[in-house]
């Protein structure tokens, strides 16, 4: 029945991360919810709305050291890390 | 707007959610699953990483049909947003004449899209159709078939015939909205035709013209069925966009890994042009 | 010239601009394809319905019309039985993770249909609805709800809430309420969402061709098809693309008032 999805594990992975996050972000969001916020990024954002910039850029900065540089992927994604936390406390 | 807090709301939004959870998010996990992997068939497919992205990221063709689709997208939104706004600026404002109009101008957009290629394939014939025909008796050597300029040429203008009307109704509608005492105002300061567009008319029609902006660009930015009909893309690659580029890799070669990665790279170009306009449209109700 | 004229003389240009290249489709279906290939006539000159004939006795060109029209209807019902709670829902609650939710619908409405055409593929055969009307019609719903949500939103919010709040200190339950009082507030509302539901529905030829073979075959799909077989005949596809403007004529006819503000998604 999903052997057409084809599973790999680190896609199953990425994707339980997502989940778990959007899980907790939930849980958070119902505990104390959250007020938009100007940081440094030039508009008013929620919690939700800086996770997604940052999963965006994320998203992006993989796909330009794919596209220009032959380095690990591991580097791009520690970048990755640093810079959700970064937007999701100052952003 | 008050609206109230209440977390039940999410139960009349789970049928949607469902709905479009099950043909969006299955899909795309998929999509995600073939873009690392080396599919030869059911039982045999190699995880292979990041390869494909690599492969696609720096693959010249799709180089080249990104520019031709930002090109493509950019012309259409540069003829059809200023020749909307004139048509919607031309239009009777009320009565019958109104009515039919508008029923006219939505006549091309209830076409089904092949049907718009058809349409133009054989207007644009030099044997059977005026349009071909009239270019050629004029001295222009049109044949949307051989040339590649031509063709890109009519592929573009299909787009304005189908388009333009979509512009021009959003425009009427905004237009309408504006209250008579704006015009009688400008009527006793004497303000002229010019001073009207861009002081009243302007400033009222920039919603619906967000929201045309951002319809006719995605709508372009994912045309498949006119070049489709008309030529297949060709002559050459001069009309393959990157849909087309994207179905010929995933039906017509099966490259399964390759196309998967390219999925997704277009996939992340939508969403982010269409959360910038999403904020854009979002700020501009809370400006109300 | 005046400022009025001009205009008239305008918008009449355009106009002709859109209705000529269909007078030129009618033109072609009316002729034999002798005259079509034989010379260029402004008219027909042996006018015939022989196009017309083939297409209503062959069963493989009509049953692409019955199969159209079917998927269609289906896509508008669950359309709107779908997008008309979840509307309200966001027109007049706040809840956890309202606008994510809402820009989710919206990036699904902006989707390449290609992106996704694969996974489809799979989808729907894995669950044994490949090349049924339902299929098509559960496919075409990943754009039409997101669309059909974002205009009803647009017309519900334009409805004061204290009408809502009164109903409930009358004592009406809100299923009564949304059906009996609400509904009906907003018909031309539903009228223009059904009117877009079906002309994205009907005009869409990627995936309805894809996830169909034999049964539930789409016009559209039948029409390129002929376009590809050896030795166009002309006359019968442009009687068959003819035939495709008529259901969208019909519809818009109802709609006629409310498509400006349907368009602008009820955001006017």
């Amino acid at each position: 029945m999903i052997s057409w999805m084809a599973w790999t594990l680190p896609v199953a992975v990425f994707f339980s991360v997502i989940a778990f996050i959007l899980m907790c972000m939930t849980v958070y969001e119902v505990r104390s919810p959250c007020v938009e916020r100007k940081g440094f990024l030039p508009i008013a954002t929620t919690r939700g709305d800086r996770l997604f910039i940052g999963l965006l850029s994320s998203a992006y900065l993989h796909l330009v050291f794919l596209g220009l540089t032959d380095l690990n992927l591991w580097i791009p994604l520690a970048i990755s890390v640093i810079w959700l936390a970064v937007i999701l406390r100052w952003g | 707007m008050n609206k109230t807090e209440n977390n039940k709301a999410w139960f009349l939004v789970l049928p949607v959610f469902l709905l479009v959870a099950f043909s969006a998010v299955i899909p795309l996990m998929t999509v995600v699953n073939y873009s690392v992997q080396d599919i030869f068939d059911q039982n045999n497919a190699y995880f292979v990483g990041a390869e494909w992205f690599r492969e696609v990221l720096r693959d010249p063709r799709l180089h080249d049909s990104l520019l031709r689709q930002f090109i493509y997208s950019f012309a259409v939104l540069a003829i059809e947003i200023p020749l909307g706004i004139a048509v919607a600026l031309m239009m009777p404002t009320k009565g019958k004449m109104a009515s039919l109009c508008l029923i006219l101008l939505a006549i091309p957009l209830l076409i089904p899209w092949n049907v718009v290629g058809t349409i133009w394939q054989i207007f644009g014939r030099a044997d059977i159709g005026l349009f071909g025909a009239a270019l050629n008796g004029l001295g222009i050597d049109y044949n949307y078939a051989s040339n590649p300029g031509d063709a890109w040429a009519t592929v573009l203008l299909i787009d304005v015939w189908h388009w333009t009307s979509l512009v021009a109704l959003l425009c009427f509608s905004g237009l309408r909205a504006i209250p008579e005492a704006f015009y009688q105002a400008a009527e006793i300061d004497r303000a002229s035709k010019w001073a009207v567009f861009r002081y009243i008319q302007l400033p009222r029609l920039k919603s619906v013209l967000v929201i045309g902006v951002l319809l006719r660009f995605m709508d372009s930015f994912m045309i498949y069925t006119e070049p489709f009909v008309l030529t297949g893309g060709g002559p050459g690659n001069s009309t393959t966009f990157l849909s087309q580029t994207l179905t010929k890799m995933a039906v017509g070669q099966f490259d399964l890994g390759p196309a998967a990665a390219f999925s997704l790279v277009y996939f992340l170009i939508v969403l982010l042009v269409s959360w910038l306009f999403f904020t854009t449209i979002t700020h501009m109700d809370k400006a109300k | 010239m005046t400022m009025s004229k001009r205009k008239t003389l305008g918008i009449s240009l355009y106009i002709l601009f859109v209705l000529v290249p269909i007078y030129w489709l009618l033109n072609m279906s009316f002729k034999t394809n002798e005259e079509i290939l034989s010379s260029l006539t402004l008219w027909p000159q042996h006018f015939t319905l022989a196009n017309y004939e083939v297409i209503f006795s062959d069963p493989s060109w009509y049953s692409g019309y019955i199969n159209s029209i079917l998927y269609v209807s289906m896509n508008v019902v669950i359309t709107l039985l779908v997008a008309l709670p979840a509307a309200y829902a966001f027109s007049r609650y706040r809840f956890v993770g309202d606008k994510h939710l809402f820009f989710w619908l919206l990036t699904n409405r902006m989707a390449p249909p290609a992106v996704f055409l694969l996974p489809f593929f799979q989808l729907y055969s894995s669950v044994g609805l490949f090349d049924t009307h339902i299929a098509v019609a559960l496919a075409h719903c990943l754009f039409n709800v997101p669309l059909a949500v974002w205009i009803l939103e647009g017309f519900m919010s334009g409805v004061p809430r204290e009408i809502d709040e009164t109903a409930y200190i009358d004592g009406y339950s809100f299923p009564r309420f949304f059906v009996r009082i609400f509904l009906p507030m907003i018909r031309s509302g539903i009228g223009v969402t059904a009117f877009f539901a079906f002309m994205f529905s009907w005009v869409e030829l990627l995936l309805a061709r894809t996830l169909t073979s034999v049964e539930a075959k789409p016009i559209a799909a039948i029409m390129t098809r002929t376009v590809g077989a050896a030795g166009i005949d002309w006359g019968v596809l442009s009687a068959a693309g003819a035939l495709t403007i008529i259901p969208g004529l019909l519809v818009i006819w109802f709609v006629r008032n409310h498509v400006a503000k349907g368009f602008a998604l009820g955001r006017v």
